[in-house]
């Protein structure tokens, strides 16, 4: 019986393919545009993934996020270290500053300043080149995609002498950071030098990042540190969400893409549902044919369903290839870097392809269920 | 009214009342059908367009519930089978053969003529096997995996044959099988039903205005406005043989 389900489902390719395209076209718009907002909300909190040794960070108590800052006071980090629980607790330093590309254009870039001797704030990955070099004057390391923005077209290489505020700065070593939402050029640093190259005098700690000790939870530390210090203090995880929170309910980002997936949703509902509709209603005499010939109601209706999920396993996976596809050619250029296709996103779509090939089916499967199977004695 | 001389009953009607529509727009269309078919012959249906052929042969396959009255075939009162029993009985003793053919498009001719063993749940695959073996005999060697779109008429109403025959039913129906096809055609697709359909224990019951295929049958049962008017032994009746003889 099944397998003339199938025969019946092929024959008409036209359909069938229409049918597998609804579901694909859902499933591809969903896992695109939701990886594309998982992506780009990530990039908020990209500062802060790139410091994976500290758990606490400490700022300002009017800070919300990452881009707003205050400096503290130098004061604030020997009061910090004082906290019970603190570990250890170093300056960071974060700010934009203006950098004169190779051919002469300007470009906005971020300019993070780390610890003079521990160097506690530079991304885990050195691409190319010896972070020690960080300690000679003037003396930087770029992110990669920075480096390709600044120097258009030259093979990665160290040496490069670039102009951040007018003052010269020598790239000593390439690092792989974490892709940030507003400039893909981030430039490192010491913190003495990044004071320098923003010649702004003293109080220009952007934050204190900390680790909490073996025994303790960054989150109760953080309470202490507020507790005592009266700063604002916050576990990685906790300011990170905070910056992506940030994004989502100051941007139209979230509405923009939610009304893409909701369309694609729609879409897919209403072609799959009048499609499959118009399939089984073509079909409608077949049935009744099989139902007068003495095919229960039952087995007719796991017919339909069969043929719906058939359709719905075929265009769900024709739509995650696609998606898949897309992640993997658009994660390698610089606009989708470090984008890709979280399985929870693609789990999620799978639900909806299932819901929409189930809707689909059992608005179909009424005509089965009451056709009137002495029509086949009709013309 | 005659009824089948010792002769064992397959289809018994009695009383067979049916309205369509309710209220002022009741119409009744049969109005007391009493008919017995008897098993082991073949039972010609005739009479005028409208006169309620088609609805009784539904009531009788149980497509169709009679308003009141008793239909029981091969002894089981199917008026008071429950829908899955109906549907059950339906595939095990009934072989449907239809004017418009009603084969699946999407089959091939064996695959359509073993559709009646999967629907009793035969694996497709056993089922064409014994379907291959009636299209044989039918004359369709060559025809076997055409799809209906590519079939003749005649082609196609054999291939309706298999369907209705190959799990063995104890009883046909066939709602004027010829109508759709020309004089000649008819005649074969007749002959061939006749040859592979009659049987001792098989009862078939055809519904036809085609006078020109009366020959076939063993019994005319003649209708008007929802009445059985007379019900008698085929006079004009030829054996096969005669049949075969007078067609060449
Ligand atoms: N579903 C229905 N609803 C209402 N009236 C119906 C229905 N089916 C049949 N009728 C009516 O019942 C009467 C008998 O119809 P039926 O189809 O049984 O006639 P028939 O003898 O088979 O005719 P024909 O030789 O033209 O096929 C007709 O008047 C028809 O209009
Ligand atoms: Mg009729």
């Amino acid at each position: 019986m099944f397998s003339i389900a199938m025969k019946m489902l092929f024959h008409d390719r036209a359909k069938f393919v229409g049918l597998v395209l609804g579901v694909a076209f859902s499933t591809l718009l969903i896992n695109q545009q939701l990886g594309i907002f998982i992506g780009l909300i990530s990039r908020a909190g990209a500062v802060v993934v790139d410091v994976p040794e500290a758990d606490i960070w400490v700022m300002d108590p009017g800070v919300k996020n990452l881009d707003t800052i205050f400096p503290l006071r130098d004061t604030e980090l020997g009061r910090v270290r004082g906290v019970p629980g603190v570990a250890w607790a170093v300056p960071l330093f974060k700010s934009n500053v203006t950098i004169r590309t190779g051919n002469g254009e300007l470009e906005a870039s971020l300019l993070i300043g780390v610890d003079d001797t521990t160097l506690i704030g530079l991304p885990p990955q050195i691409l190319m080149g010896n972070i020690d070099d960080l300690r000679r004057p003037d003396a930087v390391a770029v992110s990669e995609e920075g480096f390709r923005k600044v120097w258009r077209g030259q093979p990665i290489s160290l040496g490069n002498v670039a102009e951040l505020n007018d003052r010269r700065a020598v790239v000593v070593a390439i690092v792989k950071d974490s892709p940030k939402f507003t400039s893909s050029i981030t430039f490192f640093t010491r913190y003495s030098q990044a004071l320098q190259y923003t010649n702004n005098g003293r109080n220009q700690m952007s934050f204190i990042v900390a680790k909490a000790a073996g025994d303790q939870t960054p989150e109760a530390v953080s309470a202490n540190i507020t507790a005592r210090t009266g700063l604002k203090a916050m576990s990685s995880p906790a300011f990170r969400w905070k910056a992506i929170e940030y994004v989502i309910q100051n941007t139209g980002i979230p509405i923009s893409i939610g009304t893409v997936v909701a369309l694609g949703i729609l879409v897919g509902i209403a072609v799959v549902g009048l499609m499959f509709n118009l399939f089984v209603l073509e079909n409608l005499k077949q049935f009744a044919v099989l139902k007068a010939i003495g095919t229960s109601n039952l087995r007719l209706i796991g017919m339909v369903f069969l043929q719906a999920a058939v359709v719905g396993f075929v265009g769900f996976s024709v739509g995650l290839f696609g998606a898949t596809m897309f992640f993997e050619t658009a994660g390698k250029s610089p606009t989708f870097q470090g984008f890709f296709l979280p399985w929870y996103v693609a789990a999620g779509s799978g639900a909806v392809a299932a819901a929409i090939i189930v809707l689909a089916a059992l608005f179909a499967m009424r005509r089965v269920l009451f056709v009137d199977p002495a029509i086949v004695f009709r013309g | 009214m005659t009824q089948p001389d010792n002769a064992a009953i397959a289809i018994e009607c009695r009383d067979v009342i049916k309205d369509f529509g309710s209220g002022n727009a009741k119409q009744r269309v049969l109005h007391g059908i009493d008919l017995d078919i008897p098993i082991g012959a073949t039972t010609f249906l005739v009479g005028p367009s409208g006169c309620g052929k088609t609805t009784l042969i539904s009531i009788i396959a149980g497509l169709l519930t009679a308003t009141s009255g008793s239909v029981r075939i091969l002894g089981q009162e199917i008026t008071k089978m429950r829908g899955g029993r109906v549907v059950r009985f339906r595939a095990n003793n009934l072989g449907f053969i239809f004017q418009q053919f009603n084969l699946l498009p999407s089959l091939n001719a064996v695959e359509n003529a073993a559709v009646s063993l999967v629907v009793r749940g035969s694996t497709l695959a056993s089922a064409k096997r014994q379907a291959g073996v009636l299209l044989d005999r039918l004359g369709m060697e060559k025809n076997k995996w055409k799809y209906p779109n590519q079939l003749s008429g005649g082609q196609q109403q054999r291939v309706a044959i298999a369907r209705a025959l190959v799990h063995n039913p104890r009883i046909v129906i066939s709602d004027e099988p010829t109508a759709s096809l020309d004089a000649e055609t008819g005649h074969e697709v007749m002959e061939l039903l006749r040859e592979v359909a009659s049987g001792v224990d098989r009862a078939v019951v055809v519904v036809t205005h085609d006078n020109r295929i009366f020959p076939f049958a063993d019994y005319i049962a003649t209708m008007s406005d929802g009445r059985i008017h007379t019900f008698q032994k085929n006079s004009t009746n030829l054996s096969p043989n005669e049949i075969s003889t007078d067609q060449r």
